[in-house]
């Protein structure tokens, strides 16, 4: 039914995402900590930093990641040299992209479950002997499940469906970079692509309701837990 | 023993206060609400550090602002507990009691997890979510919690506040067990005398971020100043004694306190046990001869000391054999019986109006 072009674009979007949400969670958590839980100086501008990729063009963004991680950025340059990691042109340099892109939403799900938390729950662990780490591994971060796995979610599909950052980031090299969206684009750009464009059309439709209803179960799981 | 001396201020409060608190023993921090209890509370924590001044635990300086001392809350080992309990969610009973226990690291552990098990009687409870749990579970688990931590001080911060008058009747016990077992000193923090009562020892009276009188709870029950804080329904004398006859059958006992002897409604004590009695000034009527033919089972004589002026009524302190009596009367009674320092005169205390209760220190423990 499906062709094997079109299996391995959908075996691409699910790398990217995955390696996309692999990439931004540990960052967005500790962000998401620092806006929530410690005031400090220049707050409000790093907080307006992360929100930007929410307000550029995509393409923007893209050619920013261009310009920093490309083979003669300052990182990407350092990246090649020391690790041999080349992100332009990769499927890692995609999971890049659509995570800078969903960034600014998984910090915002993941900063307002760290801040219903009650302080004072933090504050009895502190007078039961917890120091810091242990206190964030064992109180912040377990309450702030619901809102880790909500971002996660959003970062998941928020990267199935990135488009202007990716293709002007790392291109669209079959096999590599090209995920759903740009094959479906590729598809419509082609002469008789029609029927291709509509399966991989459909591809994308199950796929996000797999998505929704596996995150709607996780959003229950964590309810259960949690409880109020 | 605990001493602390700190000062702070925040905003428009400023707090001042000086207090020490024996070990073993309950020490209520009571007053009005904003009074600054619970500001008392944070500093001995170590949630909040004071602008000025210096905590010392059993010889230990937690606190010294002049030699730069702040122990962090996490290594004061000062056992809390909040008036909303503040349980881990996601954990369930077992896991939020062993959370303490499981840092202990390098301290001796001598509260061990069955014993706290079974004097809070958590058994059935250890399996179960918190959201599982009643207020009065709630609380009985955050004072599990506390203890296993191996506190060198237990703060007990409004712990009856949240609960309907059931619940507390419930954890109640519980704390008077605790007061009976616990080697280490107790703050207890309440702005409600009833419990004060019950528990304390030793009263530090605050108002206004300032210690208005402070003294064993004998003495402050006989303070103006707690009397002009508290409502004049609940002033009254506490009296501790030994139970000494018990009279199963007419559901009396007579306690002993020093010299004297009062007959009290007290049917389930042993004797010989300590006993803490509490005479409300409301229940206390003066004559000026021995009345015959009165139900009243005490008739004492006593000496007037002191005329003292409330809100529309008189609290007359009477001596007798070393101890202090509170009646509270109308200005006419004072009038027409003549009543002033020095005169003689009976005070009769009914039985049942005695409010009796075991108040024994069983275990003087680490």
């Amino acid at each position: 039914m499906f062709t094997p072009d079109e299996w391995q674009a959908l075996r691409i979007s699910l790398e990217v995402a995955a390696r996309s949400v692999a990439l931004s969670l540990p960052f967005a958590i500790a962000v998401a900590w620092l806006l929530a839980r410690r005031p400090f100086f220049g707050r409000t501008l790093l907080d307006a930093a992360f929100h930007l990729p929410l307000v550029l063009p995509p393409v923007v963004v893209g050619y920013f990641l261009l310009l920093i991680f490309g083979s003669r950025g300052p990182i990407g340059a350092w990246l090649s040299e020391h690790f041999g990691l080349r992100l332009v042109f990769t499927t890692s340099g995609a999971a890049l992209a659509t995570a800078v892109m969903s960034f600014p939403l998984v910090v915002r799900a993941i900063r307002l479950s760290m801040e219903n938390i009650d302080p004072g729950l933090e504050a009895a662990a502190r007078t039961l002997g917890a120091r810091g780490w242990d206190r964030f591994f064992s109180i912040t971060l377990p309450l702030s499940l619901p809102g880790i796995l909500a971002g996660g979610i959003v970062a998941f599909s928020a990267s199935l469906g990135e488009f202007g950052a990716v293709i002007t980031f790392v291109s669209n090299i079959p096999g590599e970079t090209r995920t759903l969206s740009l094959a479906l684009y590729t598809a419509i750009q082609t002469p008789d692509g029609d029927v291709a464009a509509v399966r991989i059309a459909a591809l994308s439709v199950s796929l996000g309701l797999a998505g929704l209803l596996l995150s709607e179960w996780l959003a229950r799981f964590a309810r259960r837990r949690l409880g109020p | 023993m605990l001493e602390f001396d700190c000062s702070l201020r925040q905003g428009h409060f400023s707090l001042e206060v000086a207090f020490s608190a024996p070990s073993p023993g309950v020490t209520a921090l009571f007053g009005r609400s904003g009074a600054g209890k619970s500001t008392v509370v944070s500093l001995l924590s170590g949630l909040l550090a004071a602008a000025r001044g210096r905590i010392v635990l059993e010889g230990t300086v937690l606190f010294d602002s002049a030699a730069g001392v702040n122990v962090p809350a996490e290594h004061r080992a000062v056992g809390c507990v909040f008036q909303d309990a503040r349980l881990f969610p996601h954990l369930d009973v077992r896991h939020n009691l062993e959370y303490g226990l499981r840092r202990v690291r390098g301290r001796q552990a001598p509260i061990r997890f069955d014993a706290v098990v079974d004097l809070l009687g958590l058994a059935a409870l250890l399996a179960r979510r918190i959201r599982e749990l009643s207020g009065g579970e709630r609380q009985r688990v955050a004072l599990g919690r506390a203890l296993l931590a191996q506190p060198r001080l237990l703060l007990l911060d409004e712990p009856l506040a949240s609960l309907d008058a059931e619940r507390r009747d419930e954890v109640l016990p519980y704390l008077e067990r605790l007061r009976e077992q616990l080697g280490i000193p107790i703050v207890y923090v309440s702005h409600d005398f009833d419990e004060v009562l019950r528990l304390a020892e030793h009263l530090v009276l605050l108002d206004r971020g300032r210690i208005v009188a402070s003294g064993p709870l004998r003495e402050m029950c006989l303070s103006e100043e707690l009397h002009a804080i508290v409502g004049a329904s609940v002033i009254g004398s506490v009296l501790e004694g030994i139970a000494d006859r018990i009279d199963a059958a007419e559901r009396l006992a007579t306690i002993r306190c020093d010299e004297l002897s009062l007959r009290v409604a007290l049917a389930q004590i042993e004797p010989g046990s300590r006993v803490r009695l509490y005479v409300p000034a409301d229940d206390v009527l003066i004559a000026l001869e021995p009345p015959r033919h009165v139900s009243a089972r005490n008739i004492l004589s006593v000496e007037i000391t002191r005329l003292e002026i409330l809100n529309g009524s008189v609290l007359v302190h009477l001596a007798v054999a070393g101890t202090t009596l509170l009646a509270r009367i109308t200005h006419s009674a004072v009038r027409e019986l003549d009543l002033k320092a020095g005169k003689r005169c009976f005070a009769l205390v009914k039985a049942v109006a005695a409010q009796g209760r075991r108040f024994d220190r069983r275990a003087v423990g680490p």
